[in-house]
């Protein structure tokens, strides 16, 4: 221990992707100059840690030990922190969190999106620099390795993971002491485990931020799993699009293999362990676990079928066992807190809790994690500060491409696997697209077919021939061309397609039209028979008329528009010249009045 | 780097321990300098400057260390105020190198108040309070 004074004040500043491009590499470059003009950089240190989930206010800044947060901060404010935080003490009131309707409330974790949540996968964010193997260790990093090359034997990690009633979070939720069980039993080696950081959802960040803020919790969560198992050998699949996350994760690695917590003979209890980074191309179908480990192995990533499963005949034909990044993250607190704590937490059927990335429309759009078992309407109106604009709540698609909507009447339903899919909804990986009243529903579906058929890999004929028939119909429909029978007819083939392609991708790629024809029947039906789009969306099925009895005649209309088709004066209702009209939607969009239909 | 054992992970965790009480606030003892314009010029970094050597020089891992706006006491600055946990917190004024030495050692170390040099217990607490 060195007599120099440490640093009596921490800027715990976000280096999660969406951070750094707002811009928080600038920031810690301009406080950390203005700290040494006034020769502070011994007193205050900047600290960039992972993603704090709170990604539509950054760049953000918590100061420590005061407990103060800061959002939206810029370069230029730089000075103004040090000279009245730093040197005099004061909080800087313009940068602080503020919350409609409420005084400006500058601690953490009084603000409702961070006081609402629980944070066991996200435990160190915010609060550890993602960079320092030290900072892990020192919140209890690698206590639950070492506790169990100490004290357990691979069955009783086994048996504890079992008790806990840990899912898998990736979205098929298959219980994981069960997965590492199945795949001890088998004795042929070697064996491996693998990490699927295939993260492909769109709107999904969750694993990303796990793999950029806190690299050691996955890393410690495989080489348990190892040790439960009999595997000597890991892999992590990121894919390529995730740079930030590669070269954490690959510091992470060189750091831990530095002290020996990785490599032979880990903490010197006789165990070796290693693991090596696969980045995959960014192919959808390599969230499957057989494509996955085929793309490992250097093959195209495609599914083959099951059985025999992973856990018997994996990566190479040997036995591999596959969790999601989110898994892994929970195993160091269910060892070091025991089964009982964490069964404590979520609901008969989900235990623990789950991380979810809020996207859409919601106030505060970002990365949470709640209770299993916390509402819909919990996440999305107490944590994510509802619906901007003023706009109603109209669904929330959960799971991704592979998932359903949720309509707003039955926003009180339990997050947890069972009751989601009850809903028409899965789990998945952690997406939630929250959508108001301006989303056309039939254009949503729409959407997640079509990244389907762009992701499908093409091997069998459901999926691949099944979902393009489906997009076809579907741009029918959103373009007017839309008959009578069109709405059985994607049921009809949509079940076809779930029920008899080859892996869950295609077994899943229908469930957004489905569940949007459970809950939004009406809206394919205005569709189809009266040629009109509900919610104002696809171009081809607005008149573009104004409706006079609506019209304030006040003229954003004519003063927003692009090509000049508005006809209108002071005092008169406005007209919109057709000819003109490119239907580009800009007078819609600004009318306050909804005036134009 | 050397490879560490189970012991050493738990040397690594107490090492870097006063960094983490930072940040999640279980800490013993917090120390606020008072650092308005006028503890500034009545000589508040000094004091600060005490508090900082003495910890590092303790090795305590536990005490806080944060900083203030004016106290509203002008006249009576550098202030400061020691508060241990489940304590009400003591104000201190007109402080000095000396005074703050004897108060890190008396109160902050040893748990007694230095009544020579307190204003008051239980004062209005900081923006972090």
């Amino acid at each position: 221990m060195s007599a120099k004074p440490l640093p009596r004040m921490q800027f715990m500043l976000c280096a999660g992707t969406g951070c750094i491009a707002s811009g928080s590499l600038d920031l810690k470059t301009a406080m950390e100059r203005e700290l040494k003009k006034r020769n502070l950089q011994d007193e205050a240190v900047v600290v960039m840690t992972g993603c704090n989930g709170f990604c539509a206010m950054g760049p953000i800044m918590a100061v420590y030990p005061d407990g103060i947060f800061y959002n939206q901060v810029k370069p230029e404010h730089a000075p103004l922190i040090v000279e009245e935080h730093v040197l005099k003490g004061r909080v800087v009131p313009q940068l602080l969190f503020k919350e409609e309707g409420k005084d400006q409330i500058p601690l953490m974790k009084d603000i409702g999106f961070f006081g609402l949540q629980r944070v066991i996968v996200l435990r160190n964010r915010g609060l550890i620099d993602a960079e320092s193997i030290d900072d892990y260790i020192a919140r209890d990093g690698y206590a639950a390795l070492g506790k169990v090359l100490q004290e357990m034997s691979p069955e009783d990690v086994i048996e504890e993971i079992k008790k806990s009633g840990l899912r898998g979070r990736g979205g098929g939720g298959f219980p994981t002491g069960l997965k590492w069980e199945e795949c001890r039993k088998y004795s042929s080696f070697p064996k491996y485990t693998v990490c699927n950081g295939d993260e492909g959802d769109p709107g999904a960040f969750m694993d990303r931020s796990v793999m950029e803020g806190d690299p050691h919790s996955v890393l410690e969560g495989m080489a348990i799993s190892g040790y439960a198992i009999g595997a000597e050998k890991g892999f992590i699949y990121v894919r390529a699009e995730y740079p930030l996350a590669i070269a954490r994760l690959q510091k992470a690695i060189d750091d831990a293999k530095d002290y020996g917590l990785l490599g032979a003979n880990i903490l010197d209890k006789g165990f070796d362990f290693d693991i090596e980074i696969y980045p995959g191309a960014g192919a959808f179908v390599c969230g499957e676990s057989t494509a996955l480990m085929y793309s490992i192995e250097g093959k195209r990533g495609m599914p083959r079928i099951k059985p025999p499963r992973s856990a018997e005949a994996g990566l190479w034909n040997q036995p591999t066992n596959l969790n999601n990044v989110e898994t892994f993250a929970n195993i160091n607190p269910i060892i070091l807190n025991g089964s009982d704590w964490f069964s404590s937490i979520g609901t008969e059927g989900s235990k623990g809790t789950k991380v979810f990335a809020l996207t859409g429309a919601v106030t505060n759009v970002g990365l949470v994690e709640v209770p299993m078992g916390t509402s819909l309407k919990q996440l999305i109106f107490d944590i994510g500060g509802g619906i901007p604009k003023k706009r109603k709540f109209k669904a929330a698609q959960m799971g991704g491409p592979s998932g359903g909507c949720i309509p707003a009447d039955m926003v009180d339903v339990a997050i947890d696997y069972e009751s989601l899919i009850e809903a028409g909804a899965m789990m998945g990986s952690g997406g939630v697209v929250v959508m108001d009243n301006s989303t056309c529903m039939v254009d949503t579906a729409r959407f997640f077919v079509d990244f389907c058929v762009d992701e499908s890999c093409g091997k069998c004929i459901p999926c691949r021939e099944g979902l393009k028939v489906m997009l076809e119909k579907l741009t029918d429909i959103v373009e007017g061309r839309g008959e009578e029978g069109d709405v059985e007819f994607l049921m009809e083939l949509g079940q076809h397609i779930n029920d008899t392609s080859h892996c869950g991708l295609g077994k899943s790629a229908a469930s957004p039209v489905l569940s949007t024809i459970r809950y939004f029947r009406h809206e394919y039906d205005a569709h189809i028979r009266e040629k009109h789009c509900p919610a104002l969306v696809c171009p081809s099925l607005i008149d573009f008329v104004v409706m006079e009895e609506k019209c304030k005649k006040c003229g954003l209309c004519y003063r927003n528009c692009p090509s000049d088709a508005i006809i209108w004066e002071k005092k008169q209702v406005a007209r919109i010249d057709t000819t003109k009209c490119t239907r580009c939607r800009t007078c819609i969009q600004n009318c306050k009045f909804g005036a134009i239909r | 780097m050397a490879k560490i054992s189970i012991d050493d992970l738990k040397k690594i965790k107490e090492r870097e321990r006063s960094k983490m009480v930072l940040r999640d606030g279980e800490f013993r003892v917090k120390i606020t300098v008072h650092m308005g314009t006028c503890g500034i010029a009545a000589g508040a970094r000094d004091v600060m400057s005490v508090f900082r050597d003495l910890i590092a020089a303790k090795g305590t891992h536990d005490v806080i260390l944060t900083n203030s706006g004016c106290a509203g006491l002008c006249s009576k600055e550098p202030m400061a105020t020691v508060e241990l946990s489940d304590q009400p917190p003591v104000k201190y004024v007109l402080l000095d190198r000396e005074k703050a030495a004897r108060i890190f050692e008396e109160h902050v170390m040893g748990g007694k108040a230095v009544e020579d040099y307190a204003l008051a217990r239980g004062s209005e607490t900081t923006a972090s309070g």
